[in-house]
């Protein structure tokens, strides 16, 4: 099939989910309270603690408002790629799936339209989290274009995440089972990374973990978009966080590449009941 | 004329289960085939490999001319599709149901506008058109279900339990849109659990059990394999119902079968009313009440409870009787 025609038919697929946005908006309140309410505990409780650690200017928890916002949006972003999974596990298990496929649509325009929704979706969610981000005090010290690539490198890792959960999804599929099972993993992901604390605050093993962990580079990469890097923090030693902006990319071309024909395949082979 | 739907030895299984053990089925454009079979018969198993969604393990199928696992995107171009269970986006309206169905159909915008208003005229949800499906009974999801198959007016329409949970009402519009369909030409296949329905609609039964074909034929084809006409009998008094086979012994073609909560007995008989009138007076004669006689030509029902209530032995005896 022509590529104009799974883009018309993808397009198609992608209002259909944002129309479950504009149906059902306390979905969208709740993805984002959530990392509101992390940004204001995180900010409020740990705030001193950890901000004395990082040093820089100004107060302990202004420092770590600044060092924070970053790691928030990486695991929003990121949190908010798992709907990707839960919404087509929903589609099978409602029988919607069945439904595309007795259709004449091309069979990749269901999933492209659904991982593009997600990304209208985190855009919406990281619009909120800058808001509140601006409203506790933080702010981008760098150049409009930096800060762009900044939002851009979160979004494209996202994606692309957002391709490992529609596999998941299509394979479990039961949202209930997928949501646990996404956030045993997710959780450890975005707290074993230099999110929420500085690399050094980390027990060694652990450090290992987080310095190649992408979850870190994701956040490195924006932190340093954004201009948030607390000047007088260690220079990172690992490649990764040396080249955060490109290691991410690359994670994300990587499972691009590996996840999108396993989705697609799995989707191919799908049936509800 | 061409067979519309063709398909060949189609074999299923799921670990164990078989679900289909080598279905043939081949339905002449513009006719109406009932799939008729016990709960777990294979009737869904059939429509899903026929519709694409689902692999045989082995066997063949072509629909409306197209080979179903070679060109599988040709084939959904060309049949509509409604599954056993409902499957309507919950967060859309009706109407953006239907509409998104149709650009992926590639109707086109207005097209796909207009179809969906058509079809929710057709079926009775315009005042539910623009509300989100979600807050629509069990009856109006069907039928928008069934609105979904019809949008691209397909020659080949596969319909898996069609009116399962609509009220008499819409059931018998239903019918009505179906048999306006088969007028203009569309090649149904229809599952259905109501006999009454199959009889209305279908040209021919096909009724699976085990995931074989045990019978196929016209209606009255199969109304007559299994037996001709019969006397039924309710006794007033239950305990005279033993003294009213005795009474009855001799008047029919066969076994007496009784069924004493209903306190009833049902006989095989030949010569219409002739029977009826000596059989109450036989009755009359020993002084056993009647509320109430009939005489019964077989239902569909009587056919489905003949041809698969019975031990799988039978079952599989009578499929080489019919091979
Ligand atoms: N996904 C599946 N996994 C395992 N077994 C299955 C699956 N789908 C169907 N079966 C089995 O295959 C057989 C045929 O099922 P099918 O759904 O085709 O029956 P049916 O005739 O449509 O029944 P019903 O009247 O209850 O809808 C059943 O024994 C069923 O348990
Ligand atoms: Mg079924």
């Amino acid at each position: 099939m022509r590529v104009p025609a799974v883009l018309a038919d993808a397009d198609v697929v992608a209002r259909r989910n944002l129309t479950k946005i504009k149906r059902v908006p306390d979905l969208l309140v709740f993805t984002t309270l959530q990392p509101i309410m992390f940004v204001l505990l995180f900010s409020y409780v740990f705030g001193g603690a950890i901000g004395s650690a990082l040093g820089g200017g100004g107060s302990a928890g202004e420092a770590y408002r600044e060092f924070l916002m970053a790691g928030i949006f990486a695991q929003t972003v990121i949190f908010g790629a798992t709907i990707t999974g839960s919404a087509l596990a929903e589609d099978v298990k409602k029988g919607i799936i069945d439904r595309f496929r007795s259709l004449p649509m091309a069979p990749s325009a269901v999933l492209a339209g659904r991982t593009l929704s997600d990304v209208v979706n985190n855009v919406i969610v990281l619009v909120v989290m800058s808001l509140t981000g601006l409203a506790v005090g933080w702010r981008i010290r760098s150049g409009f274009l930096d800060a762009a690539l900044g939002y851009l490198v979160l979004l494209a890792f996202a994606y692309a995440v957002s391709w490992i959960m529609a596999w998941v999804g299509m394979l479990v599929r039961s949202p209930e089972v997928f949501n646990n099972a996404s956030f045993i993993v997710i959780f450890p992901m975005t707290f074993i990374a230099i999110t929420f604390v500085p690399l050094d605050t980390l027990p060694g093993p652990l450090q290992r973990f987080a310095e190649w962990n992408p979850v870190s580079s994701v956040t490195q990469a924006a932190r340093e978009q954004f201009g948030n890097v607390i000047p007088g923090t260690p220079e990172p030693t690992a490649w990764p966080l040396q080249h955060a902006a490109l290691y991410t990319v690359l994670w994300a071309l990587v499972i691009l590449a590996v996840f999108i024909p396993l989705a697609n395949l799995q989707y191919r082979r799908s049936t509800s009941r | 004329m061409t067979d519309a739907i063709d398909a060949t030895g189609l074999v299923k299984r799921y670990g164990d289960v078989v679900a289909l053990d080598g279905v043939d089925l081949r339905v002449p454009a513009g006719t109406v085939v009932g799939l008729l079979g016990p709960n777990g018969a294979g009737k869904t198993t059939a429509v899903r490999i026929l519709t694409t969604l689902l692999r045989p393990d082995a066997g063949s199928a072509t629909v409306a001319g197209v080979d179903v696992l070679a060109d599988p995107r040709e084939v959904r171009r060309r049949i509509g599709l409604s599954g056993q269970y409902a499957a309507v986006d919950e967060y859309l309206t009706g109407f953006e149901n239907l509409q998104m169905i149709g650009r992926l159909y590639h109707l086109g915008r207005p097209a796909a506008r207009e179809r969906a208003r058509e079809l929710l005229a057709a079926f009775r949800l315009e005042d539910a058109a623009d509300r989100p499906a979600r807050t629509y009974s069990g009856g109006m999801r069907r039928r928008l279900d069934l609105a979904g198959a019809l949008v691209a007016k397909p020659p080949v329409l596969f319909l898996d339990e069609p009116t399962t949970g609509l009220d008499p009402r819409s059931r018998i519009e239903m019918w009505d849109v179906i048999q306006g369909l088969v007028a203009s030409g569309t090649t149904l296949l229809l599952t259905t659990q109501y006999l009454e329905e199959a009889d209305v609609l279908a040209d021919t039964i096909v009724v699976i059990d085990h995931g074989r074909v045990i019978a196929r034929g016209t209606a009255d084809e199969l109304k007559r394999q299994v037996g001709g006409e019969r006397l039924e009998v309710t006794v007033a008094d239950g305990d005279r119902l033993a003294d009213a086979v005795q009474a009855l012994g001799g008047l029919g073609v066969g076994e007496v079968s009784t069924e004493e909560h209903r306190r009833s007995l049902t006989l095989p008989v030949q010569g219409g009313s002739a029977v009826l009138v000596d059989a109450l007076r036989r009755l009359d004669a020993v002084g056993i009440a009647v509320d109430d006689v009939g005489l019964r030509r077989p239902t569909l029902d009587d056919v489905f409870l003949t041809l698969t209530g019975r031990p799988a032995e039978d079952v599989a005896q009578r499929a080489e009787e019919v091979a």
